[in-house]
């Protein structure tokens, strides 16, 4: 397919869609609420169901419902609007039910601004609900990146029967670029009529499916909790990913940065290496799994100083990358948030503040 | 090479909208491109601007501080932005509405009056089109063909616009090559 130029926020909309996943329910909020607008037109013309919940408290648990159902559902929201699913999710994932989140993150905490920022990190990655669970987050740096990121996360999402979250900025989801849709995604075959609660007569079974999150006896809690935690486990091995830049030559400071973050830093070692000053740059794709291995080989290079966190938030990411590195070289932490984005150049003063 | 420009303007006046055609110009022609709109908690009547950038490599940073180009629709637009524009770019003034200018020497400054032009051609709202086509011609960013043919896609729900934006792009190009 040709590319078009497209609004992130729309783009994933449609990325949903060619995934397979008729079934959208939300909450409008700023700045994602351009999914709703483009999904209560394009969903009618696919068959598809978009309904709005009466709040994202509702929404949570209609989504909960579908996916206990073998209903392949998802829904986008921004910051307020996921805290107001959390107690869901705990749920979702304590019933091991596939779901897909998005996240458009605004500014925070509270009410906070609408503005790109990146102050959700430690929510998603290690905050997301009550109890032991935890969710496969992805974050993209483009609209082609999102794009690809929520066709892949509805069959993770069923392949490990756990909710995936889609952990974007507000400026992936406000601006423009341009697109190529992948034509067909790879999927698994279905495993759902083994679990699903979605009908006897139609699986030809006269075993009945349970899908619950209630387990008063303790050793069947523990049961439950270690065969979540055996699919966490999974993911740190499976499913990590993350991208180097300049990191082939001998750099003296590396940069762990991700989303719009990243692609400022980007420009910002461009820039640096044109002054012949050398910074290597891991981005992680992935935020859980982190990419463990990627930032601490790439900080434990000889030529190697000093690592920086980059954020659009005030020092989240800075703790697993701090956790890589172990204490064998300086980690420190720069950002800004709520939309007040780092320009390249704030960038280079700190990188040659505190490296060069 | 990169190139970023700069549309602003009053809320209404098609701001987004030529900023989304010249992107997909570009893109068509072959460049990265992205388009980043303002979305503060902007009201009808408030102030509207985005940002094309256009690069011949992967774009890093979308966040433009100091843009190449600015095509200013109104006055507060100018005041605000004209010092922003980096040396050698160009600084579009829709004159109808801006009695002022960039007061630069280092820019090419290129005043034509776009609210007026569209009215002669029978409606003020290609005022737009005017502006984007007049800066277009003067950069040679994107061929003007490429232009037309975008325009008329951005058109193609609503084709009985189409004769009176072409006429606008012939009328901004006029302009922008009798100025010198």
């Amino acid at each position: 397919m040709a590319k078009v130029l497209m609004k992130g926020n729309e783009a994933i909309g449609e990325a949903a869609i060619r995934a397979g996943c008729l079934n959208y329910f939300a909450y409008p909020i700023t700045p994602q609420s351009e999914v709703a607008e483009y999904l209560v037109r394009r969903m009618p013309e696919v068959g598809g169901v978009f309904l709005q919940g009466e709040s994202e408290v509702a929404v949570g648990y209609m989504l909960f419902g579908a996916a206990g159902a073998g209903a392949r559902v998802f829904t986008t929201s921004s910051s307020p609007g996921i805290s107001l699913m959390s107690e869901s999710i705990s749920y979702i994932a304590a019933a091991q039910c596939p779901v897909v989140f998005v996240n458009i993150m605004r500014g925070g905490p509270g009410l906070g601004g609408i503005l790109p920022s990146q102050g959700d990190y430690l929510q998603a990655t290690k905050g997301i609900g009550h109890g032991d669970c935890r969710l496969l987050v992805m974050a993209p740096a483009s609209v082609q990146e999102a794009v690809e990121m929520v066709m892949k996360a509805f069959p993770l999402a069923e392949k490990y029967r756990n909710p995936v979250m889609i952990l974007g900025d507000g400026l992936i989801g406000q601006m423009m670029e341009p697109v190529e849709f992948p034509d067909h995604l790879k999927s698994e075959p279905s495993n759902k009529d083994a679990w699903a609660t979605n009908g006897m007569d139609h699986r030809k079974s006269n075993t009945r499916n349970l899908v619950k999150s209630l387990f008063l006896d303790p050793v069947v809690l523990n049961d439950n909790n270690l065969a979540l935690k055996a699919k966490y486990d999974r993911m740190r091995v499976e499913e990590v990913m993350s991208e180097p830049y300049n990191t082939d030559g001998d750099y003296k400071g590396l940069i762990v940065s991700y989303g719009t973050m990243s692609r400022v830093c980007r420009t910002a070692i461009d820039m640096l290496k044109a002054d012949g000053i050398e910074v290597g740059m891991v981005r992680p794709q992935t935020l859980f799994p982190f990419p463990v291995k990627a930032v601490e080989d790439a900080a434990l290079k000889p030529s190697c100083t000093h690592v920086l966190s980059i954020e659009m938030s005030m020092g989240q990411m800075v703790e697993d990358v701090a956790c890589c590195v172990k204490g064998r070289l300086p980690v420190s932490w720069y950002g800004k948030c709520g939309g007040d984005i780092p320009t390249p150049e704030e960038v280079i003063g700190v990188v040659k503040e505190r490296i060069a | 090479m990169q190139s970023e420009i700069m549309f602003a303007g009053f809320g209404g006046q098609g701001i987004l909208l030529i900023g989304k055609v010249l992107a997909h110009a570009a893109m068509e022609e072959g460049f990265e491109v992205a388009w980043i709109p303002s979305y503060g908690p902007e009201m009808r009547g408030g102030t509207a601007y985005c940002t094309v950038v256009i690069s011949d490599r992967p774009i890093g940073s979308p966040i433009i501080k100091n843009p190449l180009h600015l095509v200013a629709m109104n006055g507060p637009s100018l005041e605000k932005f004209a010092p922003t524009v980096k040396k050698g770019g160009i600084i579009f003034i829709n004159s109808s509405l801006i009695a002022f200018g960039a007061n630069r020497d280092d820019i090419d400054e290129l005043r034509v009056p776009a609210v007026d032009i569209a009215k002669e051609l029978g409606s003020v709202k290609a005022a737009n089109i005017v502006s984007l086509s007049a800066f277009v011609a003067r950069s040679g960013i994107v061929p003007m063909e490429t232009l037309k043919h975008c325009i008329k896609e951005e058109f193609s729900k609503k084709p009985k616009l189409i004769p009176l934006n072409m006429d606008a792009v012939a009328a901004g190009e006029k302009a922008a090559r009798n100025q010198k």
